[in-house]
């Protein structure tokens, strides 16, 4: 069962399109196919959220449909929730 | 792919429509009462209520009279009676709607009361609703419709599996020769670079990049934080977006893989031609969609995540939403279920197809299911304050 989606392969995070809870062994896939990761999850992330497919520190650059989505500001382990409370805009 | 029918009223104009309203249009915030009295009295006739019609000067004043008179000379509204409190403002929302050669008939309230307002207007408004209702549909096309684009409520299904399905039928309606438009300002921003690569040459897409430019000087200027809350919104937020780049990459997918813009249009500016066009608008739902219906868009497009239920008194609004639990919990607001699109058990190119099978519909007289809910969300879009 694939458990979280990219757009694109060069993606840094993935989207939830089930519930996961921490701890599970997790299946991925880009869109078209071409990228299937498979990693544990650390946090649980809801429906629609986005999980790290990398670790971060704050200052990277997060990347979702192949551009950049905003930086960290707080430091995000592999598997981990990315949200909020650990990703920011660089426009506003 | 052979372009389809649908049954809609070809207007005196020759443009198309798909519903055929008798409406009461208040010029102003005090003509609202005497304009909801004739909408009781007069069966079949819908009153638009609104907040703005005084004061307003220079280019906020050039929006309103263009919001009033394009929401009455869409091709959806077969015939209108004005209402305002004195005749000039009033006479000259009248004579605007009168050029698509449809009834419209003004009435100012000012030496006359409401009363005796209301009587009047009551009158003129019972001969519209029958003479209306006698129109008959015929056979129209797909590439005669005129197609407005939005989302709401978004979240990252939007991005995965509605706004796709919309692009999807951009690329294929805009190919049979459709009108369609796209909106949205605000929300572009971490994608103006690549929406500006959409442009059909590099002139429009400089004159989209001033429009853009504009708007997020604006958002520097007022804002008192990062937005976050308002832009992503808290619904947003919930739904997993986090950033504006994040939630802009999502929205620019309802313009589709293929199809690049023609030009840029000043709110409620209607298309000189067909094609894609980009119109400067606010993020808010009601607003836009009042907007494009006031520039003569026919039909709306909805991608939905967490739940926007907005409709629009003029154009019907399709929503469609690639998230399982608001098509679950929020089903008789969702038109079109693309969560399979998720699972992956349904491509867009599907998803697309069922979408325009659904515009055929709708553009037939199937009911939305905003209008069977009643909503009638009627928002001007007021640039500042009033003198």
């Amino acid at each position: 069962m694939i458990s979280f989606l990219m757009h694109e392969k060069q993606d840094t995070v993935g989207v939830a399109v089930v519930d996961l809870k921490a701890g599970q062994v997790v299946q991925g896939r880009s869109l078209h196919g071409k990228c299937t990761p498979r990693l544990k999850t650390l946090s649980d992330i809801p429906l629609g959220h986005k999980i790290a497919l990398q670790p971060f520190k704050p200052g990277d650059t997060v990347f979702k449909y192949g551009v950049d989505i905003g930086k960290i500001v707080a430091p995000v382990k592999k598997g981990e929730h990315v949200h909020v409370h650990n990703l920011k805009t660089k426009r506003w | 792919m052979k372009t389809p029918t649908f049954l809609g009223y070809r207007r005196k104009n020759k443009r198309v429509g798909i519903r055929n309203h008798v409406i009461i249009l208040p010029v102003d915030d005090i003509s609202n009462a005497a304009c909801e009295a004739v909408a009781n009295n007069v069966k079949g006739t819908m009153a638009l209520p609104h907040a703005y019609g005084r004061l307003q000067f220079g280019e906020d004043l050039e929006l309103f009279f263009r919001t009033m008179i394009g929401t009455g000379s869409n091709p959806n509204v077969a015939a209108v009676v004005v209402i305002g409190i004195e005749p000039g403002w009033t006479q000259r929302i009248v004579d605007g709607i009168a050029k698509t050669g449809k009834p419209v008939a003004g009435f100012s309230i000012e030496r006359h009361g409401d009363l005796k307002t209301i009587a009047e207007a009551s009158r003129t408004a019972k001969e519209y609703v029958q003479w209306a209702s006698e129109l008959q549909r015929v056979e129209c096309t797909v590439d005669e419709l005129y197609i407005s684009v939005k989302c709401g409520e978004s979240d990252t299904t939007t991005g995965l599996g509605s706004c796709p399905a919309v692009g999807n039928v951009i690329d294929k309606t805009v190919a049979m020769g459709a009108t369609a438009s796209f909106g949205e300002t605000s929300e572009l921003t971490g994608g103006e670079h690549i929406v500006k690569a959409k442009a059909a040459t590099p002139a429009i897409g400089e004159a989209f990049m001033k429009v853009w430019n504009n708007y997020n000087d604006m958002i520097m200027k007022e804002k008192t934080d990062d937005l976050s809350e308002s832009q992503p919104t808290k619904g947003n937020i919930r739904g997993g977006l986090t950033t504006i780049e994040e939630k802009a990459m999502g929205n620019i997918e309802k313009l589709g893989k293929k199809t690049k813009f023609v030009g840029v249009l000043k709110p409620a500016e209607a298309p000189t031609r067909k094609g894609l066009w980009f119109m400067d608008t606010s993020s808010a739902a009601a607003e836009a969609v009042t907007l494009w219906a006031a520039s003569g868009a026919v039909v709306h497009l909805f991608p939905t995540g967490q739940g926007n239920i907005i409709g629009n008194p003029i154009e019907p609004v399709i929503k469609l939403s690639a998230n399982p639990l608001t098509c679950a919990t929020m089903s008789e607001h969702i038109d079109l279920d693309v969560s399979a699109i998720l699972r992956g058990e349904m491509s867009v190119d599907q998803a697309g197809d069922k979408l325009l099978a659904l515009v055929v519909r709708t553009a037939s007289g199937r009911l939305t299911a905003a209008e069977a809910l009643g909503h009638r969300e009627f928002v001007m879009t007021k640039l500042y304050r009033s003198a």
